[in-house]
C-alpha cells in the first residue's frame, strides 16, 4: 500500500514537471529556444535533433524497465516465466549494440556538417562586419574597426548582417555567449579567436561571460542591440560626433579590476585590440599553437 | 604577532567562527571522550595501523560520508544563495570558495573514497583472497588520501579556501589571479591524496591479476571485480596526468615560471588540455565501479545469472579505452578547430554505445528474473531511469555545435549531476546497503531506509530538472548572484527545495545507520541475501584472514555455484585440516609518513619552505625506516583460527 502511494507521487510529479516543461518551452524566456539568426537556428535544430534521437533510446527504455520490474516482481502467486539460467540471447545483444551505432551514425554526420559550416560567415551575399572583442575584469569592451568607434557593456550591430566577433581576453579566461544569436568561444589572453554570429531581426539579445573570472564574473552581462543597417550607421555617427574618446588612460583604467557602466567612445587608440594580444604574450605564439596553425595578427586563425 | 594571525586565520564571517568552535569543541570532544575510557590504546592498535583491507575499507567509508556531508553543507549553501535573486546571504568571494570546495571535495573526497571503501572491503573477498597485494601501500594509501583531505579542508579556517573552480583554469588559478594559499592548499591537498589514490589503483590491479582462488579464470571472475579492474587501469594512466598538470601549476606559481601563462611564452590552453585528459576519464574511474555494483545487485536479487556476462566485460574495457580520446568535450568552444571538433564529437558519441549495451543487459538480466525490493535493488532501479536520462543529456552536450549553446550553462550543471548523483552516488550506496551486513553482520532497517530512498530521488529531480531549463533559459554556472529580469527566479527556487529534500534523505540515512547499530537484524549466516559470489561463503563480519580455506572456484558465480552443488565451503564433508595462515604486520610507518607529507603540503602552501623541508625530510625517514624493517610479517596459529571459526558457528 505504501509502496504505491508514493510510485503514485513520483509519477504524477514527473508529469507534472514534463508538463510545465513543455507548455513553457516556446516562452521568450527560453533564449536557446529562440534563435533569432542563422547560426542559432543551425544549432538549434541540432538541438531538436539530438533529442528526438535520444527520445528514441530513451522511451523504449524506461517502458521496458516499468514493463519488467512489474512483471517480474517476487510476489507469492507471480505466474510469470522464471529461467535463472538464461543468460545469452546473440540476437537481442546484435539488436542494442547495433541500434544505437546506426543512432550515433546520424547523428555524427549532422554533427560533422555543422560543425564544418559553423567557422564559416553563415551567409555569403552579404558583405559582414567585424567587432572586436576583450573581456576584462568585470567588463566588455566592443571595438568597431570599420567605424573606429567602442562600446562597454553593450554592442550594436545591424542586423541581418554577419557579424564577426573577434574575441581576446587582457585578463582571466572568459567565454563570450549570445544565446539567442548563436554560441559562446572562449576569450583567452594572448591568444584571438572568431565567433560568427547574426541577428536576423532587429531586436535585444542578452549577453554574458560564460567562464568564470572571479569576483565581478556573475555582473559580466551586456545586451546586444540589432538595428536595421541604417539605424546603424546613424548609431556610429551618433557615436562618433558624440561621445568621448577612448584613451590609453581610460582603458588602463578598464582594466583595473571592478564593474563598469554601458561607455560609448568615439575613437580608440590605434590597433589597440593587436597590442592587446600582444602585450599577453600573443607574440610568443608558435603558428602551430595558433588556433587552426593561421598567422594569429591576421586574425583568421581559426578559418 | 596578532596582525600575522589575521592573515593566518579566516576571519570576518559568522560561518566560519561557527567552524572554529565546532572544530575546537569536535577535537576536545574527542580527547577527552579517548582520555577517558581508555581508548587510545585501542584507537592505535586496532585503526590507525592496521593493514586490514576491512579496516582500512571501513575508515574509508566513514571519511568520505564526512565529506559528503561537508560538501552537502556547501550544496545547500550554494542553493541557499541562489534561491532568491538579489541575494545577499553569500558575497561573491565566498560563493566562489564555496562552489571550488563543493566540487573538489565531491569528486576527489567523498566519490573517490566511498570508491575505494567498497574496493578495499569487497575486492579480496569477492577473489577469495586473505588480503591485498600490497597491505602495508594500502593502509599507506588511505592515510595519504586522509591528510590530504584534511589539509584540503583546512583551508576553510586557516588562510582561505581556493576560490578558481575545481579545476582550476589559469589564468584565473596562477599566483596573479589567486594570491594567497587558497590555491596552494587546492594543489597540495589533491597531490597528497593523489598519489594515494595512484597507489590504490596499482594495489587493485596487481591483486586483482595476482590474487584470484585457484581456478578463477578472468572470465570467471565476478562483475564488480571486472569493474575494478577496468577503473584501476584508468586510475594508473590519468592520475599520472594530474600530478604533473598540479606540479606544474605549482611551479609557475611557486617559482614565478610561465608555463600556464601566455606571457613569456606558455599556455593557459595546455592546462585545460592536461587537466582534462585526467579529469574526463576520472568521471569514468568513479562510475565503472558503481556499474560493476549494480551488476552484482541486479543478479542477485532478480535470482537470475547476469544477461551477457561477456559483453558487459567487454563494454567496460571498451569504456575504459575510449575515455581517453574525449576530453575535448569539455572545451569545445576553445578554437581547436572543425576537424579536432568533429573527431572529439563522435568519440564522446561512440562512448554511449557501450554504456547503452549495459543498460539493456541489467534490463534483460530482470527479465524472467524475480525482483526483489530491497534497499540495494531499490537504488539500482532509481539509478536505471536516472542515468538513461542523464546519459541523453550527455549525448546532446556531445554533439559540438550545440554545445556552443550548452557549454557552461546550467544544462550542463544538470547533466553531470545526474551522472554523477543518479549513476556514481546511487551505485556506492547500493553497494553500501548491499556489502553492509558483511562489513558490520547486521543489515539496515528498512523502513527509514525507504524514507530516505524517497526523499532523495524525488529530491533529485526537484533539484536538477529545473536546471536543464534555467540553462536554456541563459543562466551560466558559478553565477552568485542574478536579477529577476531573467525569469530564472522561480526554476532556481524550485530546484533549492529539491536540494533540502536530498539533505533530509541523508538525515534519514544517518538516523538509519544509528538505529541499526542497535536495533538492526544480525545476520548469523554471512549471505543474508542469499547471493552468489564468494564474499557470502564467509560469516559476516569477515574474521581477520577472510577465508580459512582458500576456496576452490569452478565456475562462475562461485559461491552459487558451490551451494547448488554442494561443494566448497557449502559442503561441510569438504572441510579439511586447517594450516598457519601467513598475514602483514600492522605498522604505524603508514600514518606517521602521511603525516609528515601532511606537515610538508602545509609548509608549501604557506611558502615556509623550510617546514616544507622538514616535512619532506620526514617522509624520507618514514621510508628509510621501513626499508630496514625485517619483520614485517606472522603467522596465525591453527588454535586460533579454530577457536575464531567455532566463536563463528563454523564447524571446526
Ligand atoms: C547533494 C546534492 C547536490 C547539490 C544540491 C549540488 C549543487 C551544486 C551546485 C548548485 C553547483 C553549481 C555551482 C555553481 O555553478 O555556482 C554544483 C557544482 C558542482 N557539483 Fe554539485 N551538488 C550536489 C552533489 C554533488 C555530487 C554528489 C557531486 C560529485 C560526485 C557534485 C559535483 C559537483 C561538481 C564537480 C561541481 C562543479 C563545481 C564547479 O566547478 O562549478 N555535486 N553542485
Ligand atoms: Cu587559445
Ligand atoms: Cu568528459
Amino acid at each position: 500500500m505504501k509502496k504505491h502511494t508514493s510510485s503514485y507521487l513520483w509519477k504524477v510529479s514527473a508529469l507534472g514537471i514534463t508538463l510545465l516543461a513543455l507548455l513553457t518551452g516556446c516562452d521568450r524566456r527560453y533564449l536557446v529556444f529562440n534563435p533569432s539568426g542563422p547560426v542559432a537556428q543551425k544549432e538549434f535544430d541540432l538541438i531538436v535533433l539530438s533529442a528526438v534521437l535520444c527520445a528514441a533510446v530513451v522511451i523504449p527504455v524506461l517502458i521496458l524497465l516499468f514493463y519488467i520490474v512489474y512483471r517480474y516482481r517476487d510476489k507469492p502467486g507471480n505466474k510469470a516465466p522464471y529461467t535463472p539460467e538464461w543468460n545469452d540471447s546473440k540476437i537481442l545483444e546484435i539488436v542494442w549494440w547495433g541500434i544505437p551505432v546506426i543512432i550515433i551514425c546520424i547523428l555524427g554526420v549532422y554533427t560533422a556538417k555543422t560543425t564544418y559550416s559553423l567557422v564559416k560567415p553563415p551567409v555569403t551575399d552579404v558583405k559582414p562586419i567585424t567587432i572586436q572583442v576583450t573581456s576584462l575584469d568585470w567588463k566588455w569592451l566592443f571595438q568597431y574597426p570599420d567605424q573606429k568607434i567602442a562600446t562597454v557593456n553593450y554592442a550594436e550591430i545591424p542586423a541581418g548582417v554577419p557579424v564577426q566577433f573577434q574575441l581576446t581576453s587582457d585578463s582571466m579566461m572568459n567565454s563570450f555567449w549570445v544565446p539567442e544569436l548563436g554560441g559562446q568561444e572562449y576569450t583567452m589572453p594572448g591568444m584571438a579567436m572568431r565567433l560568427w554570429l547574426q541577428a536576423d531581426k532587429p531586436g535585444t539579445y542578452f549577453g554574458s561571460g560564460a567562464n568564470f573570472t572571479g569576483r565581478g564574473f556573475a555582473h559580466m552581462k551586456f545586451k546586444v542591440v540589432a538595428k536595421p543597417q541604417a539605424e546603424f550607421n546613424q548609431w556610429a555617427k551618433q557615436i562618433k560626433k558624440s561621445a568621448p574618446a577612448l584613451t590609453q588612460e581610460r582603458y588602463d583604467l578598464l582594466t583595473k579590476k571592478g564593474l563598469a557602466e554601458k561607455q560609448s567612445f568615439s575613437s580608440y587608440p590605434e590597433s589597440l585590440f593587436h597590442n592587446t594580444i600582444d602585450r599577453n604574450g600573443g607574440k610568443y605564439m608558435k603558428p602551430e599553437m595558433k588556433h587552426g596553425g593561421h598567422d594569429m595578427s591576421m586574425m583568421d586563425h581559426d578559418k | 604577532m596578532a596582525d600575522k594571525a589575521k592573515g593566518f586565520f579566516v576571519t570576518g564571517d559568522p560561518l566560519i567562527y561557527g567552524a572554529d568552535v565546532a572544530i575546537v569543541i569536535t577535537l576536545l570532544g574527542i580527547l577527552v571522550f579517548l582520555t577517558f575510557f581508555k581508548k587510545w590504546g585501542w584507537l592505535w592498535r586496532e585503526w590507525l595501523t592496521t593493514v586490514d583491507h576491512k579496516k582500512i575499507g571501513i575508515m574509508y567509508l566513514v571519511s568520505s560520508l564526512l565529506m559528503l556531508f561537508r560538501g552537502g553543507v556547501d550544496a545547500l549553501l550554494m542553493r541557499m544563495q541562489l534561491a532568491f535573486p538579489n541575494s545577499h546571504f553569500l558575497d561573491s568571494q565566498h560563493y566562489n570558495e564555496i562552489f571550488t570546495t563543493h566540487g573538489t571535495i565531491m569528486i576527489l573526497f567523498m566519490a573517490m573514497p566511498f570508491m575505494f571503501a567498497l574496493f578495499n572491503i569487497v575486492v579480496p573477498l569477492q577473489l577469495g583472497a586473505r588480503d591485498v597485494a600490497y597491505p602495508f601501500l594500502n593502509a599507506l594509501s588511505f592515510w595519504l588520501f586522509f591528510f590530504g583531505a584534511m589539509l584540503f579542508n583546512l583551508s576553510f579556517v586557516v588562510g582561505g579556501s581556493p576560490d578558481a573552480g575545481w579545476l582550476s583554469y589559469p589564468p584565473l588559478s596562477e599566483l596573479a589571479g589567486s594570491p594567497g594559499p587558497g590555491q596552494n592548499f587546492y594543489i597540495w591537498g589533491i597531490q597528497i591524496s593523489g598519489i594515494g589514490s595512484l597507489a590504490t589503483g596499482i594495489n587493485f590491479l596487481v591483486t586483482i591479476l595476482k590474487m584470484r582462488a585457484p581456478g578463477m579464470k578472468l572470465m570467471k571472475m565476478p562483475l564488480f571485480s571486472w569493474s575494478v579492474l577496468a577503473s584501476c587501469i584508468t586510475i594508473i594512466f590519468a592520475f599520472p596526468v594530474l600530478t604533473v598538470t598540479l606540479a606544474l601549476l605549482f611551479v609557475d606559481r611557486f617559482f614565478g615560471a610561465h608555463i600556464f601563462t601566455a606571457t613569456g611564452g606558455g599556455n593557459p590552453m595546455m592546462y585545460v588540455n592536461l587537466i582534462w585528459m585526467w579529469g574526463h576519464p576520472e568521471v569514468y574511474i568513479v562510475v565503472l565501479p558503481a556499474f560493476g555494483i549494480y551488476s552484482e545487485v541486479v543478479s542477485t536479487f532478480s535470482k537470475k545469472k547476469i544477461f551477457g556476462y561477456k559483453s558487459m566485460v567487454f563494454s567496460m574495457m571498451i569504456i575504459s579505452v575510449l575515455s581517453y580520446f574525449t576530453w575535448v568535450h569539455h572545451f569545445f568552444t576553445m578554437g581547436a578547430g572543425a576537424d579536432v571538433n568533429t573527431f572529439f564529437a563522435i568519440t564522446t558519441m561512440a562512448i554511449g554505445i557501450p554504456t547503452g549495451v549495459k543498460v539493456f543487459n541489467w534490463l534483460f538480466t530482470m527479465f524472467r528474473g524475480r525482483i526483489s525490493m530491497t534497499q540495494p535493488m531499490l537504488w539500482t532501479l532509481a539509478f536505471i531511469p536516472c542515468f538513461v536520462v542523464g546519459g541523453a543529456t550527455g549525448v546532446m552536450l556531445a554533439v559540438a555545435p550545440a554545445d556552443y549553446q550548452y557549454h557552461n550553462s546550467y544544462f550542463l550543471i544538470a547533466h553531470f549531476h545526474q551522472v554523477l548523483i543518479g549513476g556514481v552516488v546511487f551505485g556506492y550506496l547500493a553497494g553500501l546497503y548491499y556489502w553492509w551486513p558483511k562489513m558490520f553482520g547486521f543489515k539496515l532497517n528498512d523502513r527509514l531506509g525507504k524514507w530516505a530512498f524517497w526523499t532523495w530521488n524525488i529530491g533529485f529531480y526537484v533539484c536538477f530538472m529545473p536546471q536543464y531549463a534555467l540553462g536554456f533559459m541563459g543562466m551560466t554556472r558559478r553565477v552568485y548572484t542574478y536579477g529577476w529580469d531573467m525569469g530564472w527566479a522561480p526554476y532556481n527556487l524550485v530546484s533549492t527545495g529539491g536540494a533540502f529534500l536530498m539533505g533530509i534523505g541523508f538525515v534519514f540515512q544517518v538516523w538509519q545507520i544509528l538505529y541499526s547499530i542497535k536495533n538492526g537484524e544480525r545476520d548469523l549466516t554471512g549471505d543474508p541475501w542469499n547471493g552468489r559470489t564468494l564474499e557470502w561463503s564467509i560469516p559476516s563480519p569477515a574474521p581477520l584472514y577472510n577465508f580459512a580455506h582458500i576456496p576452490k572456484v569452478r565456475s562462475d558465480d562461485a559461491w552459487w555455484d558451490m551451494k547448488e552443488h554442494k561443494h566448497g565451503a557449502a559442503s561441510e564433508k569438504e572441510n579439511k585440516e586447517f594450516e598457519p595462515i601467513h598475514m602483514p604486520k600492522n605498522s604505524g610507518i603508514p600514518f606517521f609518513m602521511a603525516a609528515c607529507w601532511f606537515v610538508a603540503g602545509f609548509g608549501l602552501t604557506f611558502e615556509w619552505v623550510w617546514v616544507g623541508i622538514a616535512g619532506l625530510a620526514g617522509v624520507a625517514i618514514c621510508l628509510l625506516a621501513r626499508s630496514f624493517q625485517r619483520k614485517t610479517d606472522y603467522y596465525i596459529p591453527v588454535d586460533e583460527i579454530k577457536r575464531t571459526e567455532a566463536s563463528l558457528g563454523r564447524v571446526v
